[in-house]
């Protein structure tokens, strides 16, 4: 059981870690600002590659969510032994799937999104990205834990 | 030199008044159908065997989307790092042998022999308008979009001049200009580098249901625009008829630009001057198309199916 939880964290921490590199890699920053120039990383500057790495990894991290999110349910886990942490990364999970999934959407051929839809998408996707680094980063600093 | 130099002389004189003729009905036709098109793209044909290579299509597009083009801040301001390159065209705006911000369409050239004689043919060259547009696609800040009738389209109010659309675009259409756009609202030094610029195929010519400058100038007719299926119809048709080629039809998973040519397009992609500016005709694969898409499919069965199988395993142990 402890391994299971222990495997679980360590793809969590290794897909958020990816996708989140990958999901600004969407912005020409990295070339730019020599960061693709480090030995390794410049693939960071190649948006196929990066939005494969972003799709992959977020194949991953919607599995993971739905595997936890059942496994749950299946073994009758109450929700109160939830934190308020917990709860929290699970509503900026929740909000990065839904717009992540609405822009994969826009991507498929014949999907015609306006730019308004499409701006307010990034951002949100962005903003949530952004709220659940430092929410993550808060857990792990105060040792928050995603269950009592 | 070859038969096309004496076409084109013969034609000096008679191409505005046969010309005008021949676009008026053209127009109408293309208007017609576009009139009964709601869902079904737009798409381009050109019958490169038609094209004299006169670049009256170059100076309509000119023309009509002057009013498009960027009229950029000077002096620009500094960017950092120095290695962001400034890119400007202002000062170069007659340049009309390659694609930059005030050229989005240009004629390429290319020799060929057919049934043992050279000839030359002349291409004109813009946005290919994919039927699924990665420079839209990929657009980090949702600048590009792309309209129902298949166009697809810059907003320069709205872009930021990072050069993805570029760099994703399987035939670097997208050019920029350094010095105009929301990037000097912004931080000027830090992020962006001005705004791309692109054939938008005449998308308010084409919302007044009129149609593209350059379909309408060309004396020759090389251009029609109707639906897909019929345009797709013709240009197979048109094929059969010459024994030639098709380019755009299967190019990065499928264009609304059809190119008919009487030479393999291998052949002319060996012969047309290539680089910045000057799109190639090689073939291109569907960028789009990755498989990760199924993934994305496949991931939320498979984390259901993986918890279902722990309970039920763990459900076995119990009993």
């Amino acid at each position: 059981m402890k391994t299971t939880g222990k495997l679980r964290r360590y793809i969590y921490v290794l897909t958020l870690f990816f996708i989140t590199l990958s999901g600004f890699g969407q912005m020409p920053i990295f070339k730019r600002y020599y960061i693709a120039d480090i030995p390794g990383l410049g693939w960071l500057a190649q948006f196929y590659v990066t939005h494969i790495i972003h799709y992959a990894a977020a194949s991953v991290l919607i599995a993971l969510v739905l595997y936890i999110l059942f496994d749950f349910i299946f073994n009758g886990s109450g929700l109160n032994r939830i934190t308020g942490s917990g709860y929290l990364k699970i509503v900026i999970l929740a909000g990065l799937i839904v717009s992540g999934g609405l822009m994969v959407f826009k991507n498929l051929p014949g999907v015609y999104y306006g730019h308004t839809t499409i701006i307010v998408l990034d951002l949100v996707h962005l903003s949530l990205c952004m709220m659940l680094l430092c929410v993550s980063l808060y857990t792990l600093i105060w040792e928050k834990k995603w269950v009592n | 030199m070859t038969s096309k130099l004496s076409r084109r002389a013969f034609l000096k004189g008679s191409l505005t008044a046969a010309g005008s003729v021949a676009a008026t009905t053209s127009i109408a036709r293309a208007a017609t159908s576009m009139a009964h098109t709601k869902k079904e793209p737009l798409v381009t044909l050109l019958d490169i065997s038609k094209c004299i290579g006169c670049e009256e299509c170059v100076y309509a597009c000119q023309e009509v989307n002057a009013n498009k083009y960027p009229e950029p801040q000077k002096p620009f301001p500094k960017m950092v790092p120095d290695r962001v390159p400034v890119q400007d065209w202002s000062d170069k705006r007659d340049v009309t042998d390659r694609l930059t911000p005030y050229n989005w369409l240009f004629i390429q050239h290319a020799s060929a022999t057919v049934n043992g004689e050279e000839i030359e043919l002349t291409i004109p060259r813009r946005c290919m308008h994919c039927d699924n547009p990665p420079c839209v696609k990929l657009c980090p800040w949702g600048s590009a979009k792309q309209e129902e009738n298949g166009l697809s389209r810059i907003d320069p109010d709205i872009c930021l001049g990072g050069s993805k659309c570029k760099k994703v675009c399987p035939w670097d259409i997208p050019e920029r200009q350094t010095g105009v756009g929301l990037y000097l609202d912004i931080l000027p030094a830090f992020a962006g580098n001005g705004v791309m610029y692109k054939c938008d195929r005449c998308y308010n010519r084409l919302e007044k249901g009129e149609v593209p400058a350059c379909i309408e100038a060309c004396p020759e007719d090389v251009q029609t625009i109707g639906p897909k299926s019929e345009i797709l119809e013709k240009a197979h048709a048109l094929a059969k008829e010459m024994n030639g080629y098709i380019y755009g039809e299967h190019e990065n998973g499928g264009t609304n630009t059809i190119y008919v040519s009487p030479v393999p397009f291998e052949q002319l992609n060996q012969s047309i001057e290539k680089g910045k500016g000057k799109p190639h005709l090689n073939t291109v694969k569907n960028m789009m198309a990755d498989g990760t898409n199924l993934a994305m499919l496949i991931a939320p069965l498979a984390g259901v199916v993986a918890a279902f199988g722990k309970f039920y395993l763990s459900s076995k142990e119990d009993k």
